[in-house]
């Protein structure tokens, strides 16, 4: 434990401020408190083992003095035989040196990572084991969303689709995570995560559906592309609205906590979403209520064209947890590992415990925001390509497997071989689907339409009896 | 319209409309003119029928209880003053409250201080109590939040109530509303279904301030997926907020502030009200006026004038702002082919507005007369006593439009 202190003048006048006004008879009291962190200085300190650092916990209640670093040092100032101020909260220990803490630490918080950018196992590190089919299952997945991703992204660009949004570069966010969790989990995304349904069994065919707004679409047709749901996969209606889908999580959690269901709710969000009210109302509400969530923040850098230096200005978004009373981790979310035995970990404590838990996924969005930006208006072509090869979860996660020979070339080529072709087909069969029927626009607004929609459709049906011309062909009445 | 004889009892006054006279209630700038009054002449022949609309309409006072209520689900003829039990408005709320969530171990609240304080207008007074603090949960201030959160949990099984403090609050919460509350059901393709029910006092207040005298139907009315109810007696309170809790939509329960402490009687046995019917609260003859929550009491206080000046006005509590009940305003309509709407709303995209626009798409070859709407001005509520009451339709000013209508 490091103590810095800048004189000796300083700490002995600090001695005799302590010794008159906390009452202490000795010197070792006083230097008992003085071992807890000066008070000039940040109180943010960072621990040398992020481990140590991850077990960190935030038992002591609020009444008790000050914050602690590290478990081996309980210091209790004595509260019980000096003064100390008792406001509306719990004690606080006082000090008459004026102080503010500091807006930012030192050091950044570091980021839990296991693989290194070669994907060789770091000497030491801790992470949670993973068989060798889950890995390939995790590993496929990955290169499944990728390619899904590429093909539903040209498929765009040659106007067989009217939108999409890619995922390109958080595939190991997307799959490893998923891979952690059970299937009773429930997840309410923000849109960057189809992985997380592709784990849970959504077919590419069924993602292909949805795209194209067919009636095959579990959505009817109503939604935007990537905006997937499925109840039965335990997978929210994506929503386009930034962050609303936050509280949601915050209520799901609350349910099943009263339910006492073995199962917790997850989050998903970009850095982009933090800034909205509804992340930091919904943290607090999730520790208030000791809800069982995972607050997932894909920070990626960038939200459309704003980089996240125009976004927030604390230390990324992991800091943000403690001011809600929230255990954080900041992970890398290029190493499917290390998130893997994140969210392994955080899922844990969140249910045995019933509390929330924040874990920011540092990660570089690699593709555009969607098919209507061009980042390259905004940021560097290299800079885009440099994360994409050199930085790239995939690579690093096939080399970890194939050190273990649980993958080969083979493997690999056969698998993108596989996946495309089922890719492409799904993408025909898709497209040559017959659109919804009109009465699903009017259906599903209520339990059952009401006379002023069911008057609205027979309007709707009049008219393009009367105009058939004007009315698109491949929509079944 | 000399022939109009004011005050006086049922038979005195029933002589003067007679067929004839009903042709001074028609406007002349109708062209089918002998159309119209030869349909109040068929209607009019049946003397019996009319005596006892006519009446009942002397009975202004007790129209709540001895009115037959087409709007109930359940028995409604045993209404003798014996059974039953007395309470205020807002203890039928909370005995709908608790009553549904005795029946279903789903129902939850959630809002600012309503578990141990009991909520801002008791509505939840002793139900942290009896089913805990997590069924009836206290949040921290954040309305979109909580309704986010509700919005959350009914997704995943609960159906709970969230209180607004004061629905003016539930403005922070349009988002969570209008996106998610209103939509979801929709764009997941019906996988999901959010029984929420939203409740909470607004209207004008004795001297609330602006921001606490707000009309959120007006606002929330467009916002498609969700149903709007507002109360108006203790007796539809409860039965309209059993409806609600029971409904797979998400509901919008529009209270009063000033409605709370009203007392009346209700049925001892369980009852719901229908969400989407109207309460016809006096049958009459001569106009139409529609009116929902605090405004139904001014609009009977003018009745009671009008009936001493010898009209017979027929009063329906609207109920439902969304939808509306456009089958028994409709038949109103028909019948009395004139239309007075009485709203608390502002006059700029209130429900009345949106009423008005029903009405002359639906009934426009009814109408004697164009429909009128008494609605509060186009200002922020004023604090001051004497510009407030201005600003809310008075009885006064429905009787003059009342007058001017049938004229």
């Amino acid at each position: 434990m490091t103590l810095r202190l800048r004189s000796s003048s300083w700490k002995s006048n600090l001695l005799k401020i302590l010794r008159h006004n906390h009452g202490f008879g000795s010197a070792s009291h006083a230097a008992r408190h003085l071992r807890q962190k000066p008070p000039h200085e940040p109180t943010l300190r960072v621990s040398q083992n992020p481990i140590s650092r991850f077990c960190n916990t935030m038992s002591e209640k609020l009444s008790s003095i000050g914050e602690h670093e590290d478990a081996n040092t309980q210091v209790h100032a004595n509260i019980t035989s000096s003064p100390v101020m008792d406001f509306p909260g719990g004690k606080v220990a006082f000090t008459p040196e004026i102080q503010f803490i500091s807006e930012s630490s030192k050091e950044r918080v570091p980021c839990y990572r296991v693989l290194d950018d070669n994907g060789q196992l770091i000497t030491n590190s801790q992470f949670v084991q993973v068989s060798e089919e889950v890995a390939v299952k995790i590993y496929s997945n990955m290169v499944t969303l990728q390619i899904m991703d590429n093909i539903f992204y040209e498929a765009q660009r040659q106007g067989r689709l009217s939108f999409y949004a890619t995922a390109i570069g958080e595939e190991a966010i997307n799959i490893a995570s998923a891979a952690a969790l059970s299937p009773e989990d429930v997840i309410f995304p923000q849109y960057r995560e189809p992985g997380v349904l592709l784990w849970r069994g959504f077919t590419l065919q069924e993602f292909a559906n949805q795209c194209f707004g067919n009636k095959s679409d579990y959505g009817k047709g109503r939604q935007m592309p990537v905006h997937y749901g499925s109840n039965k996969l335990n997978y929210f209606t994506v929503s386009a609205t930034i962050a609303t889908q936050i509280p949601n999580a915050v209520g799901a959690a609350y349910s099943l906590k009263m339910d006492r269901k073995d199962a917790c709710a997850v989050t998903y969000f970009g850095d982009g979403g933090t800034s909205e009210g509804d992340f930091h109302a919904a943290m607090n509400f999730a520790a208030v209520m000791e809800a069982p969530v995972l607050f997932i923040c894909r920070n990626n850098g960038w939200a459309i064209s704003t980089p996240t230096s125009d976004q927030f200005r604390s230390d990324g978004i992991v800091v943000k947890g403690r001011a809600y009373g929230i255990r954080s981790i900041r992970v890398d979310g290029n190493d499917a590992l290390a998130m893997y035995s994140a969210v392994h970990s955080a899922r844990e404590m969140a249910i045995k415990e019933h509390r929330p838990i924040l874990i920011e996924a540092l990660t570089y969005r690699v593709g555009h925001h969607s098919t209507s930006d061009d980042s390259t208006r905004y940021r560097s072509a290299d800079e885009i390509e440099w994360w994409n090869k050199a930085r790239n979860p995939l690579s690093r996660f096939r080399t970890w497997i194939e050190s273990n020979g649980w993958w080969s070339d083979e493997e690999e080529s056969d698998l993108r071989s596989r996946v495309k072709k089922e890719m492409l087909e799904a993408l025909r069969v898709a497209e040559k689907t017959e659109k919804p029927n009109l009465k699903d626009m009017f259906s599903d607004v209520y339990d059952v339409p009401p006379s002023n929609l069911r008057e609205q459709e027979r309007l709707v049906r009049q008219t393009i009896k009367s105009h058939p011309q004007d009315y698109p062909s491949d929509v079944p009445l | 319209m000399s022939s109009i004889i004011h005050g006086a009892g049922a038979a005195t006054a029933l002589s003067t409309f007679n067929p004839v006279d009903s042709k001074k209630l028609v406007s002349p700038s109708r062209t089918n003119l002998s159309v119209r009054s030869q349909r109040y002449i068929v209607a009019g022949s049946d003397a019996s029928k009319k005596k006892k609309s006519f009446g009942s309409g002397l009975r202004v006072g007790h129209s709540q209880k001895l009115i037959a209520n087409a709007a109930v689900a359940t028995k409604e003829a045993d209404t003798s003053a014996s059974t039953g039990h007395e309470l205020l408005l807002f203890e039928a709320l909370q005995e709908g409250l608790e009553e549904e969530m005795d029946r279903d171990a789903n129902v939850c609240v959630m809002g600012e201080d309503v578990g141990h304080y009991g909520g801002s207008y008791k509505v939840t007074k002793g139900l942290a109590d009896k089913f805990g603090d997590l069924r009836v949960l206290d949040t921290p201030i954040c309305e979109n939040a909580f309704t986010g959160m509700g919005i959350g949990a009914a997704m995943t099984g609960l159906r709970p109530v969230i209180e607004g403090m004061n629905m003016g609050f539930l403005l922070l919460a349009f988002n969570q509303i209008s996106n998610n509350c209103g939509m979801l059901h929709y764009t997941s393709g019906g996988q999901f279904t959010i029984p929420v029910v939203i409740r909470g006092p607004g209207g004008v207040g004795r001297q609330l301030g602006a921001e606490h005298s707000q009309r959120l139907e007006s606002y929330f009315q467009s916002i498609p997926g969700i149903q709007m109810v507002a109360c108006s007696t203790p007796y539809n309170a409860k039965g309209l907020m059993k409806a609600a809790i029971r409904s797979e939509n998400p509901v919008i329960l529009f209270e009063h502030v000033l409605l709370y402490n009203l007392k009346e009687k209700i049925p001892d046995e369980e009852y719901i009200c229908n969400l989407e019917e109207a309460e016809m609260v006096r049958p009459g003859e001569h106009i139409t006026i529609l009116t929902y929550s605090r405004m139904r009491y001014h609009v009977m206080q003018a009745a009671k004038t009008l009936v001493n000046k010898g009209y017979d006005p027929e009063v329906i509590d609207i109920r439902s702002l969304k939808p509306f009940d456009l089958h028994t305003i409709g038949n109103s309509v028909k019948k009395t082919h004139r239309v007075l709407i009485v709203e608390e709303c502002m006059r700029t995209g209130g429900i009345g507005a949106s009423l008005t626009a029903a009405i002359n798409e639906n009934f426009h070859d009814y109408l004697d007369a164009p429909v009128v709407c008494l609605s509060s001005q186009d200002v922020p509520t004023p604090y001051a006593g004497t510009l407030e009451e201005w600003t809310v339709v008075q009885p006064a000013q429905i009787v003059t439009a009342v007058e001017q209508l049938c004229q």
